[in-house]
């Protein structure tokens, strides 16, 4: 279908063509997801929210249920006060959330709405909480969305007790699968940290089938542990561009020290997610996550030889292309691309820092880029494998490269939900992914005479 | 229904209502969603892509945030055979900056971009939200794009706070009657005709075409299953349109016939008994009795090997109960139909946005106690889902999981489904997907797994479900005679 991708990249100055990205309110939605008997709400037209959904389904399989404003022409001439208000009522009236965070849209954004004014003018039934983020869709990109409603937990929620001892870790596991977040959360436990970890949406998107449907799932951390996160003594936020923001705030409000560190993908960010758990909390190093340490190196040793200096051109999430490219680089491989949708300068900076270590002088980072650039890139200087979501799939036939799914979304194969990839485990998963990937093209692509059993 | 106040809300309550024949009964449709409900319903942009994008050697450009159009990048399923180039998703990915100064410089430069690299037979610019607020002077541009690249350069009114999905089919309906242009043509070429409101999911437009080429029809264009620009244009000299997704293209339908002098009949390739009905509808509208024939042996042939291997899984689903939620209703009546030639009973029936007149149709077609719904939600759908004992919900992306978590099989018969559904052979690969999901063992895997004995409370909900049943019997009504639509 991308056969006829042309021409030489050149930067474009009004179109983008087949995006890495989208916009901010489906990372707000998938965040406040991860809060406790919590109903996201999108302030905006009907069909954000239907699309927001429908997305998210497709990427988890599970029902994603959300509320909407319903703007009309009428909303948009005097403003979306009596729809924000009356929503608000019904959603409380009919579903009964806990919580309802509430983020905005690039609509009502536009004709400006207060919505923290229209909040705080709402009666609010005892014991329910609102929150709000704003998220409009022109500005940063999904991975924006998802930090902005993260931070919004924070300033909405979080409290510092005056006069309580501080106790206990802050986890922000940043824009990770829920088998992630609960990977985090064994590894943690693991180690004996006191934590609490927000957003959590490991029981939340990817539920046991039970034979019934429960509107608000087991999962999802409460609106009391977010309370209580204000009186912890440090936050360890993972991954920048979706935790940084949180952890901040939590300074900001709390006096919660902030760490802010890459999302533990691969070894050497594991190990010092794990060195940080264990410098802050005390203790040793847990004796069955050395073994899965032990076992990882293992597996590095036995099958390095099938990656190493294979060329990767990775796209997707800011933060996860950090600890990714780190840990190709770790594996021997030469990542020649690296490219996000989403903006942010730091990205280019750390990115570039760690080709300049390994001596890449070859390889490009781009942001703010979509994935017509990337294949263009990728026709002029070819690759062995691509590393990104599901729409890496077209380049991908295109060019007769095989694909590691990594990222968000993935809404043409399984496992994602259930399998992290962060952790020595979710290290191990990506080793095998990619010998796979790579053995399987060869063994599909070689000569006859060079087929093998043993490999 | 005891339960009814709890589950559906008060605005709500107009919008459900149980079939009692002895009844006037009338559902409540058309309305808006009230804000603050979990709809299952989109918007106006959503309707107006939906119904273009399918045009294959036109770039669709969507101007506005970029979230409109990553949502909608390539999910059509609508399959070409030519130009891939409606799957490439363009946009022009305004930012803050464009929502201040306006968003008007990025798209001229979008529609030069992609005219100079693409070289598109047509270009569509789809007007989101911020667009319709910031007050980019869209029309004036496209003019302009016009004159300097020599080719249609068409705006679509999306702004997806201006109505409801059904708002955004007129919308597209309007870009379509743009491209055609106003000038009638007058002398209409004989035994021709277009085929409106098929998307050729799955290459189901293929297979009718296949039909119609066999009988010796022409058929000028699908509306827009696998249609170009040009033969959209040609368009305007067929002797009939036939519209199937009532629901977007009826519309056009009576725009093409007020302009163009086209009239249209309403036809549905769903089922074998539909599709019978529907050539022969159209064969006697424009065919000569050489047509008939060529219909009369073609459909012989085709019955007589695709009938008997339906009647086949016919066994295998008897008495089965179907529960539907579909976005329009000319879907939802031929699916009853068709589930009926099954031996399955539709217990419950629902759109998005279906009209009075579907909804009557629903009423006339279903049995006493079918639940049926107008712009429903996941909560009312699971509650009447346990209620009738469905065994089969047939929807959307978003009600397959919903399905999948209490235990209940699911069709998809909207932009994921991967089989042709229409015609004989759609006709077979709707039996047999119904037949791999209903009956896949993975049902009982999910009922029959109960460590912790809870046998007694499984029997209580078994004796209520008795009694629901006692109270409300569904009769099955001969649909032969009943559901004639043609």
């Amino acid at each position: 279908m991308l056969d006829e991708t042309k021409g030489l990249y050149k930067k474009r100055t009004g179109l983008k063509i087949n995006p890495a990205k989208t916009c901010q309110p489906i990372g707000a939605m998938y965040a406040a997801l991860g809060i406790h008997k919590c109903l996201p709400h999108s302030h905006g037209s009907q069909g954000c929210c239907s699309y927001h959904r429908m997305h998210l389904t497709r990427h988890y399989r599970d029902p994603i249920v959300a509320s909407t404003s319903s703007f009309t022409e009428g909303a948009c001439v005097f403003g979306g006060k009596s729809n924000l208000k009356k929503g608000l009522e019904n959603v409380f009236h009919i579903y009964n959330p806990d919580v309802v965070a509430v983020n905005t849209t690039c609509l009502s954004e536009t004709i400006g709405d207060d919505v923290g004014e229209i909040i705080k003018s709402t009666d609010v039934p005892e014991g329910k909480t609102v929150i709000f983020a704003n998220t409009p869709s022109y500005a940063g990109s999904h991975v924006t969305g998802f930090s902005n409603m993260c931070k919004a937990m924070v300033t909405h929620v979080s409290e510092k007790k005056e006069g309580k001892k501080a106790k206990g870790i802050n986890i922000l596991p940043g824009y990770v699968e829920p088998s992630d977040m609960m990977e985090i959360k064994r590894m943690a436990t693991l180690l004996n940290v006191p934590f609490t970890m927000f957003p959590d949406t490991s029981n939340v998107v990817a539920t046991p089938n039970t034979g019934n449907y429960n509107m608000y799932p087991e999962g999802g951390t409460t609106i009391k542990e977010i309370r209580r996160a204000g009186n912890a003594i440090a936050t360890v936020a993972l991954g920048s561009f979706s935790s940084e923001a949180a952890a901040y705030e939590l300074e900001k409000k709390c006096d919660v020290v902030p760490y802010i560190m890459k999302e533990p993908i691969g070894i050497k960010a594991t190990d010092a997610f794990i060195m940080k758990l264990l410098e802050l909390n005390g203790g040793n190093m847990d004796a069955s996550l050395e073994f899965e340490r032990g076992q990882l190196v293992d597996v590095m040793v036995d099958v390095h030889n099938h990656y190493h200096g294979k060329k990767v051109a990775l796209f997707g999430d800011p933060d996860i292309l950090i600890a990714m490219t780190e840990f190709v680089i770790d594996l021997g491989m030469i990542p020649t691309l690296v490219l996000t949708g989403t903006p942010g300068k730091v990205f280019v900076a750390e990115i570039q820092a760690m080709f300049d270590q390994a001596g890449l002088t070859e390889s490009q980072v781009m942001i703010e880029e979509d994935l017509f650039t990337f294949h263009q890139l990728i026709k002029a200087s070819p690759v062995d494998l691509i590393i990104g979501n599901t729409y890496g799939k077209y380049i991908a036939r295109a060019e007769q490269v095989p694909l590691v799914r990594m990222g968000w979304p993935i809404l043409d194969r399984v496992g994602h939900s259930y399998f992290p990839v962060v952790g020595y485990k979710g290290a191990l998963r990506i080793i095998e992914k990619i010998t796979t990937a790579l053995l399987d093209h060869y063994d599909q692509t070689c000569e006859e005479e060079d087929f093998e059993l043993v490999m | 229904m005891n339960q009814k106040s709890t589950i559906i809300a008060d605005h709500r309550e107009k919008q459900v209502l149980v079939n009692d024949k002895q009844k006037n009964q009338a559902i409540a449709c058309d309305t808006h969603s009230v804000s603050g409900v979990v709809s299952q319903r989109a918007c106006v942009y959503c309707g107006a892509r939906v119904v273009l994008n399918p045009i294959t050697d036109a770039a669709h450009i969507v101007h506005g945030p970029i979230g409109c159009a990553s949502y909608t990048w390539d999910i059509r399923g609508s399959l070409s055979s030519d130009s891939e180039l409606f799957r490439t998703s363009f946009s022009t990915d305004l930012r803050e900056h464009d929502i201040i100064f306006g968003g008007e410089k990025k798209l001229i430069a979008a529609i030069d971009e992609i005219v100079i690299r693409e070289k598109p037979k047509a270009v569509f610019i789809y007007s989101t939200c911020v667009v319709g607020v910031i007050g980019d002077d869209v029309k004036a541009i496209a003019k302009k794009a016009e004159i300097k690249h020599g080719i249609r350069v068409i705006p679509v009114h999306s702004s997806g706070f201006s109505g409801s999905k059904k708002d955004g089919y007129k919308a597209a309906c309007h870009a379509i009657l743009d491209l055609m242009g106003p000038e009638k043509v007058e002398v209409k070429t004989p035994h021709s005709l277009n085929f409106l409101g098929d998307f050729n999911l799955a290459a189901e437009a293929w297979i009718i075409r296949d039909y119609l080429e066999t009988i010796g029809l022409e058929l000028k264009t699908v509306i827009t299953g696998d249609a170009t620009i040009d033969s959209l244009r040609a368009a305007k000299s067929a002797s009939i349109n036939v519209v199937q997704c009532a629901g977007s293209m009826t519309y056009l339908a009576k725009q093409m016939k007020m302009n163009y002098d086209i009239p249209f009949e309403n036809i549905r390739f769903f089922g074998i008994k539909d599709t019978i009905r529907s050539l022969r509808k159209i064969v006697f509208s424009i065919g000569t009795e050489e047509h008939v024939k060529r219909f009369e042996t073609l459909v012989a042939q085709k019955e007589a090997y695709y009938q008997p291997m339906v009647e086949a899984y016919k066994r295998k689903l008897i008495g089965k109960k179907v529960a539907l939620y579909v976005g329009g209703g000319f879907k939802a009546i031929s699916l009853i139909e068709q589930f009926a030639d099954l031996g399955i009973q539709t217990v419950l029936v629902g759109t998005q946005t279906g009209s009075k007149e579907e909804y009557e149709q629903f009423r006339k077609l279903t049995g006493e106690g079918t639940v049926i719904l107008d712009d429903t939600n996941p909560t009312e759908l699971e509650h009447f889902i346990k209620e009738t004992g469905a065994h089969i919900l047939v929807g959307g992306v978003k009600e397959r999981p919903l399905a999948y978590k209490l235990g209940v099989s699911f069709i998809d018969h909207n932009h994921e489904r991967k089989h042709p559904l229409c015609g004989f052979e759609g006709a077979l690969n709707f039996a047999m997907e119904v037949d791999a999901t209903v009956n896949s063992p993975v049902w009982d895997i999910v009922k029959t797994f109960k460590p912790n004995n809870e046998t007694k409370s499984e029997s209580k909900t078994k004796s209520k479900t008795k009694q629901a049943k006692k109270e409300k019997p569904f009769d099955v009504i001969d649909l032969t005679i009943e559901g004639g639509i043609l």
